[in-house]
């Protein structure tokens, strides 16, 4: 109990350091506002006050969502399918083998070339954003799967075949938890890239949400405006990975201690 | 000092070539648990690592191979336990359940111990009431209290580690059990408490065990028959029956087991032991 509430205490202590980078950040900013002036950068607290102003205005919250919404979805489906045949790639050579050129053909393709296909196939709906995000955000996770279940301990399947367990248990007591450990880092990048292909995608090709926002700005020549739908974007970011990716990822590597 | 028959008194020496036909007369058991014939195993189509070897472990025997490191005593007690399928050859097991102890603990590092202990439950119709029964009665054989079954296997000891993977492998109550060296990573004390509970178990509940391990002290104090196996390719070079029962079993009489052993030219070679009363 003692030694949880002091990791707790040493995690919120350690957060200092993070608000130190963040506030150095603003002051470096807010040197270039005074160095270039406002139509280079604009005012950051004129920024966080019109970020402010979008909230309470509830079509800044609702942006927001649209986004949100987007993101997670593509992202969802990434995880799940990329994670899936993942794992059926590792388990077969031979499908290993074959998904290859898919994953080069996937990675290789610029995002920016995929947007314009999605606008082809789902015009200006939901689903050009959402499809961006899956298919950028899916070979990292593939990628990942397949690593995990290829770098496994092949000592514990030994282990598990001895006990004539039957496979689904073999594959979710032994195998799953060791790809977890690779699958990780992989959602946590694609978690990311899915925040910033999602804007990008929103930007080219919807009318509602941050990206409609920044595209918005842009026809305005407005700066502030679109330096606060980028805090925004920043800052949901940092709230994911503090508040969910980092105490998930610490509980996922707990036992990788020393074993 | 070297056991050297040819030292004895004369009527001594024919009572020890008696002795020593009498041990060298193996017996077959009559209804084998385990029956297992390979003809041929090979991992790569040009290296052939066991060559014909062929075992009938009776109900309740002891059955220990040995040989020097690489000689294929793993790789046949693999295909025993029906871990791999020998190129050519086939394993007739007439046990209800069977278990395998390994030379590293092969914990599962995410779970508790108590989890991994339960591993074996998994796929296996038993009611919770007698998995906690069986669970409480081997943490009491192991010497584990409440607090270590919480513990995960980093924080436990190497020698409790050792003890969690043997009671993983008792609690599904196997009638037949594989041990791959499990005790060569402990100390002798540690190695010591590790026979006397799975001989205590093994006696209590009439298991029959097949044994690998390059000790050939080990192999001589445990069991009931020893098989000597020589490499390249692996196969059986010699059989010994111990008769002297295993509570009566000393150091001395193992030692003098041994020596005899080894007077063994073949088997001295094969371990490369010449000279072997000299350490060095």
């Amino acid at each position: 109990m003692i030694a949880r509430t002091g990791t707790l205490i040493a995690r919120l202590w350690s957060g200092w350091g993070t608000l130190a980078g963040v506030f150095m950040i603003i002051a470096l900013w807010q040197l270039g506002y005074e160095a270039f002036g406002p139509l280079v950068l604009p005012d950051p607290l004129a920024s966080f006050l019109q970020l402010l102003a979008l909230f309470q205005h509830s079509q800044g919250l609702d942006y927001i969502a649209v986004t949100a919404r987007r993101a997670m979805t593509g992202f969802a489906l990434a995880s799940l399918l990329g994670a899936c045949f993942g794992l059926l790639a590792g388990w077969s050579n031979t499908l290993a083998i074959l998904c290859r050129p898919f994953l080069t053909v996937m990675l290789g393709v610029p995002p920016i070339a995929w947007i314009v296909l999605a606008l082809l196939w789902f015009g200006g709906s939901d689903g050009t954003p959402v499809f961006t995000v899956f298919i950028s955000t899916v070979p990292l996770v593939f990628a990942g799967a397949l690593q995990g279940i290829r770098m496994r301990d092949a000592t514990l399947d030994e282990m598990a075949d001895s006990f004539q367990i039957p496979w689904w248990e073999k594959v979710w007591h032994v195998q799953i938890p060791q790809v977890i450990s690779y699958l990780f880092p992989a959602w946590a990048t694609a978690l990311g890239l899915s925040w910033k292909v999602v804007v990008m995608a929103e930007l080219l090709s919807s009318s509602e949400g941050i990206g409609a926002g920044l595209a918005e700005a842009r026809v305005n020549i407005d700066t502030i405006t679109t330096m606060s739908w980028i805090v925004a974007v920043v800052g949901l970011l940092l709230l994911l990975e503090g508040l969910f990716l980092n105490p998930v990822k610490e509980h996922v590597e707990g036992w990788r201690n020393d074993v | 000092m070297m056991f050297d028959p040819q030292r004895l008194p004369p009527e001594k020496q024919e009572e020890h070539q008696q002795q020593r036909q009498e041990q060298e007369k193996v017996t077959v058991p009559q209804s084998p648990i385990l029956k297992v014939k390979v003809t041929d195993h090979r991992y790569h189509p040009l290296q052939q690592v066991l060559d014909e070897c062929a075992l009938d472990i009776g109900k309740g025997e002891i059955v220990s191979l040995i040989g020097p490191s690489g000689c294929g005593k793993s790789t046949f007690l693999k295909i025993a336990a029906g871990l791999l399928e020998p190129s050519d050859g086939k394993v007739r097991s007439k046990a209800d359940e069977s278990a395998v102890l390994f030379q590293e603990h092969r914990l599962l590092p995410w779970k508790s111990l108590r989890d991994n202990m339960s591993f074996g439950f998994k796929g296996r119709a038993l009611s919770e009431a007698e998995k906690n029964r069986r669970l409480d009665k081997a943490a009491k054989i192991m010497g584990f209290v409440s607090d270590d079954m919480e513990k995960y296997p980093s924080e436990l000891s190497g020698g409790m580690r050792q003890r969690a993977a043997l009671a993983r492998a008792l609690v599904i109550e196997p009638d037949m059990l594989f041990l791959d060296e499990p005790f060569s990573a402990l100390d002798i004390g540690r190695r010591r408490e590790m026979y006397r509970l799975l001989l205590g178990e093994v006696r209590q509940r009439h298991c029959t065990v097949l044994m690998v391990t390059h000790d050939v002290f080990e192999a001589l104090s445990l069991s009931d028959r020893v098989i000597v196996m020589a490499p390249d390719p692996g196969c059986f070079l010699k059989q010994i029956n111990v008769r002297i029962p295993l509570d009566q079993r000393t150091r001395h009489l193992v030692a003098d087991l041994e020596a005899e052993l080894l007077a063994d030219q073949q088997v001295a070679d094969l371990f490369k032991m010449q000279n072997w009363d000299q350490v060095l």
